[in-house]
C-alpha cells in the first residue's frame, strides 16, 4: 500500500493547518458563507440535513487496518460511532460538529489520511477495481497509476475551480469493475505486445440528471503520456465547459455539444503543447510508484489444504453459499478475495459501526496482510485470504454480521443516504432498501434470480447509480410527496447501458410488490442461465410494464 | 501543525506583489458601462482587451495602458503573441468560482513566455492566492474588505507541491 514520505506528510499537515486557519476565520466572521463554501467542500465538509457531513478520502479504495482503526476512534470521539462507505470508495461521517473538523483532519493526518478534494468542483478521488492487483483477469495493476494520478490531481493549482466536479476511474482488467464508462474520465490500461502499458482514455460519461456513457478520446496512449494527456483534457474542459448553468457544466455536456471528434481535436491540439513536457512520466517514477504495491509475502498453500477446502465446500452448505457468492478467485492459487457484506437489515447499506471497524481491522491483520479495499458497491474486501483460513474467517464474519452470502444478488443493493440524511433528496432511500431486503430475504430465491444489480438514489443526482442498476429506483417528489420511479436494463459493466424508465412512479408501500412483479416476469421469461439484464434486453420493456401496471 | 495565529482586525484592500502590500499602485481598472461605453479614465489604466488592442493598433499604446482579460478570453496563438508586449496583464475573475483565469495565466507564462506582471483582478479571494501564484499570477488586487494579513498568510500555506506549476518546473516524482 502507498506510504507517505516526508513530502506527502508535509503537504497533508500543511493542509490541516490551512483548513484550521480557514475555519478560525470563518468562525470569527471574517470569511463569509459563500467564500468558505468551496474551501470546506474541497476539504470534504458538507452542511447537510441534520448536521455537517465529512467525506474522508480513501484513495482508490485502499485502506489499512491502522487507518480503519483510526476511523473507528474518530467516529466514536466525534460522531455517533459509525461511518458510511460510499459508491466512490470513500467514507462519510454523518454527524461531526463543524468546529471539530480541523481536529478530525489532524487525527486523520496521523494515519496518512485526509479529506482533500472529496467534494467541490475539482478532481475528486480516483477510483478503481476493488480487486486491483489480485484479479485473475488483470493485465495491468492500476494502483500505481492511480497513485500517480492522485498525486498529480492533489491541490492541482489550475484545476481547483473547474466548472463542476470531476471524477476519474481506472481499470486494468478485462472485466470493468470500476464503471469507467460512467465517469468524467475513464481509463482502461492494457499491455502491448512488448509488455509496455497503454491506456485507452474515455471522456464524458456520468450519471446525475443527464446520464451519459463516455466516448473514447484516445486509444493506445503510451504510459509516459498519461498525466500530460489528462492535463490536456481537463484544461480543455476548464476553458470550454459551461459555467452559466451548473446542470450543464459537467464535461459530458461539453463532449456532447462539441461532438467527440471536435472534442478530441481540441484535446489533441492542447496535448501537442504538453506532450513530452515536464509531467511526462518516467521509468523511475513508475518503478517507484509500483514499489509501494509489492506482492505480499504469501505463504504457500499446500495442495492438501486446497483439497480440504474443496471438501469443506462440498460438505457444508452454509459455507458453500458464502464462498459461491462472497469469495472470488485470485491470481495466486490457494488464495481468494473475500467480500465483507455491508448489506444487512439492521444497518443502512454501506454503514459500519465503530466496533465493526475495529473488528474488521483485526481480521485484515489476521487474514489479509493488514489491508482492505472499499468497493463501489459499498462493501469491503479482504484481498489475500489463504483458502485454509477461509472457514475461520467466515465464522468471524458471521459474528460481525458481515457474512451475508448475498454479494452480487438483489440483496446487495447500492443505496444513497437519501432523505434520511441528504438535504438534496426528493425521497427516502434507506427504508426502500430495507423493505426490499425484508421482502426478498429467502436465499434460495435470491440465488435463483442470479446476479442482479439493484440501485437506489433519493434524487436525480444519482449518488446510488440508479441509472446503471439492472433495476434502478429513483426517489421523486410530487407536490411534496415522496414517490419512486423504476428503471430497467441499466448496467455498469463493459457494456455500460443506462436503464429505461418503466412508467409512472409508485408509492413507497408499493415498491416491494412492484419489484416482485418485475422479477416474476423475468423468472417466467428467462432462457436457461440467462441473467436478468439480458432477459430484459431480449424481451424489452413491454412485458414488464404490462405486468406491473395491470 | 502550526499553532493558530493571532487575527488582528485591519481590513484593507490594495495590491499585493512579492509577498508585500504595495502602498502606491495607481493602475485603475476600467470597465465598460451598461451601454458598452468606456468610462473615462486616467492613466495608468487597465482597459478591456478590445479597447486596448484598438489603441495599440492605432499607435496609441503606451507603458501606462494595459489590457485586462475576461475569463472567457480565447488565447489564440495570435493573441498570445500580441499580449507579450503589454506592460502589465490583468486577468479578471468575474466570480471566484470561475477558474478559467488560472489557465489563462499559465498559458501566458508557459506557452507565450510573458515576463511582466500578471495581476488578478475582480473577485479574488484570499484563499485562492496560493493556486494563483502557482499559475504565474504575480500580483493580486484585493477588495477593500479583505485582510492583507490573511492574504500574505495564504500565500505561504504550502512548502510542497506534487505537480508542476509556473513556480516549479519539475514534478515531485522527478525530485524525490
Ligand atoms: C449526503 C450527502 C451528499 C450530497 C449532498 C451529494 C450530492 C451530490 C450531487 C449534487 C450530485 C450530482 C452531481 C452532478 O450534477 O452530476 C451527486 C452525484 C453523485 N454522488 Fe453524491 N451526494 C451525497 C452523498 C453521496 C454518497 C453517500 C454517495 C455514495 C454512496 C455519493 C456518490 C455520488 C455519485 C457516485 C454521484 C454520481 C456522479 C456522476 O454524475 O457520475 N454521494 N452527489
Ligand atoms: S442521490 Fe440525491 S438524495 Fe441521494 S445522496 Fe445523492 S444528492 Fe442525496
Amino acid at each position: 500500500m502507498y506510504r507517505y514520505d516526508t513530502y506527502d506528510q508535509t503537504l497533508v499537515d500543511e493542509r490541516v493547518a490551512q483548513f484550521k486557519d480557514q475555519m478560525d476565520r470563518y468562525l470569527a466572521g471574517r470569511l463569509g458563507d459563500e467564500e468558505f463554501r468551496p474551501l470546506r467542500l474541497q476539504n470534504g465538509l458538507y452542511i447537510q440535513r441534520h448536521a455537517p457531513m465529512l467525506r474522508i478520502a480513501i484513495p482508490y479504495g485502499m485502506l489499512s487496518a491502522v487507518q480503519l482503526r483510526a476511523m473507528a476512534a474518530i467516529s466514536r470521539r466525534y460522531d455517533r460511532s459509525y461511518g458510511h462507505f460510499t459508491t466512490r470508495q470513500n467514507l462519510q461521517l454523518n454527524w461531526p460538529k463543524l468546529e471539530d473538523v480541523p481536529a478530525i483532519l489532524a487525527e486523520l493526518a496521523q494515519v496518512e489520511m485526509h479529506a482533500i478534494q472529496t467534494s467541490g468542483n475539482c478532481i475528486r478521488n480516483t477510483t478503481t477495481d476493488q480487486f486491483a492487483g489480485i484479479a485473475e483477469d488483470e493485465t495491468v495493476d492500476p494502483r500505481p497509476w492511480c497513485e500517480l494520478i492522485r498525486q498529480w490531481s492533489t491541490l492541482h493549482p489550475e484545476f481547483a475551480y473547474l466548472p463542476r466536479k470531476f471524477k476519474i476511474a481506472v481499470t486494468g482488467a478485462s472485466a470493468d469493475r470500476a464503471a469507467i464508462q460512467v465517469h468524467d474520465i475513464g481509463i482502461r490500461l492494457n499491455r502491448a505486445d512488448d509488455g509496455s502499458v497503454k491506456a485507452t482514455i474515455l471522456a464524458g460519461g456520468g450519471l446525475g440528471r443527464t446520464p451519459m456513457v463516455g466516448d473514447i478520446v484516445r486509444e493506445d496512449l503510451d504510459w509516459q503520456h498519461l498525466l500530460t494527456y489528462l492535463d490536456a483534457i481537463v484544461r480543455v474542459y476548464n476553458q470550454w465547459g459551461r459555467r452559466d448553468n451548473k446542470y450543464k457544466a459537467r464535461i459530458k455536456i461539453l463532449v456532447k455539444a462539441l461532438g467527440i471528434e471536435e472534442f478530441r481535436r481540441r484535446v489533441e491540439e492542447e496535448w501537442a503543447h504538453l506532450k513530452d513536457g515536464p509531467e511526462t512520466l518516467t521509468d523511475s517514477a513508475v518503478t517507484k510508484a509500483t514499489s509501494y504495491f509489492p506482492e505480499p509475502e504469501r505463504r504457500e498453500v499446500s495442495a492438501e489444504a486446497i483439497e480440504a477446502y474443496e471438501a469443506l465446500r462440498r460438505e457444508n452448505r452454509a459455507f458453500a453459499r458464502f464462498v459461491t457468492n462472497n469469495v472470488v478467485g485470485h491470481k495466486v492459487p490457494g488464495y481468494k478475495a473475500v467480500t465483507l457484506s455491508l448489506k444487512r437489515r439492521e444497518l443502512a447499506p454501506g454503514d459500519v459501526t465503530a466496533d465493526q471497524m475495529d473488528a474488521v481491522a483485526d481480521l485484515a491483520e489476521q487474514y489479509g496482510f493488514g489491508e482492505l479495499r472499499v468497493t463501489h458497491e459499498q462493501n469491503l474486501v479482504l484481498s489475500d485470504v489463504p483458502v485454509d483460513e477461509l472457514e475461520t474467517l467466515w465464522k468471524a464474519l458471521e459474528e460481525l454480521g458481515m457474512a451475508n452470502p448475498t454479494v452480487g444478488t438483489l440483496a446487495d443493493m447500492i443505496c444513497c443516504p437519501g432523505g434520511d440524511f441528504c438535504s438534496l433528496a426528493n425521497a427516502k432511500s434507506i427504508p426502500i432498501a430495507q423493505a426490499l431486503q425484508d421482502r426478498f430475504e429467502d436465499l434460495d430465491f435470491l440465488y435463483d434470480l442470479g446476479p442482479l444489480d439493484l440501485n437506489i438514489s433519493g434524487c436525480m443526482n444519482a449518488c446510488g447509480h440508479h441509472h446503471v442498476g439492472n433495476i434502478g429506483i429513483l426517489g421523486v417528489d410530487k407536490k411534496g410527496q415522496e414517490f419512486y420511479q423504476v428503471s430497467l436494463g441499466g448496467r455498469s459493466d463493459d457494456n455500460a447501458t443506462l436503464g429505461k424508465i418503466l412508467g409512472p412512479s409508485f408509492n413507497a408501500e408499493d415498491m416491494p410488490n412492484v419489484i416482485d412483479k418485475v422479477l416474476q416476469v423475468y423468472v417466467e421469461q428467462r432462457l436457461e442461465d440467462e441473467v436478468f439484464v439480458d432477459t430484459y434486453h431480449r424481451i424489452g420493456m413491454k412485458p414488464f410494464k404490462e405486468r406491473v401496471y395491470a | 501543525m502550526t499553532s493558530a495565529r493571532e487575527l488582528t482586525d485591519q481590513r484593507q484592500g490594495g495590491v499585493i506583489r512579492q509577498n508585500q502590500l504595495v502602498s502606491e499602485d495607481a493602475w485603475q481598472v476600467v470597465r465598460l458601462d451598461e451601454d458598452g461605453n468606456l468610462t473615462s479614465y486616467q492613466q495608468p489604466a487597465l482597459l478591456p482587451l478590445a479597447e486596448w488592442q484598438a489603441l495599440v493598433a492605432a499607435g496609441e499604446g503606451s507603458d501606462h495602458l494595459a489590457p485586462w482579460l475576461a475569463s472567457d478570453t480565447e488565447l489564440t496563438p495570435e493573441l498570445g503573441k500580441a499580449l507579450v508586449d503589454a506592460p502589465l496583464l490583468a486577468v479578471d475573475f468575474p466570480n471566484f468560482n470561475d477558474g478559467r483565469g488560472y489557465t489563462i495565466a499559465r498559458l501566458m507564462r508557459e506557452r507565450f513566455g510573458y515576463q511582466g506582471e500578471i495581476r488578478a483582478i475582480g473577485d479574488v479571494l484570499v484563499d485562492q492566492l496560493h493556486y494563483m501564484s502557482r499559475c504565474g499570477i504575480s500580483a493580486f488586487a484585493l477588495r477593500d474588505d479583505q485582510y492583507v494579513e490573511d492574504a500574505l498568510h495564504a500565500l505561504s500555506s504550502f512548502s510542497v507541491s506534487y505537480q508542476t506549476g509556473v513556480d516549479q518546473k519539475t514534478p515531485l516524482f522527478a525530485r524525490r
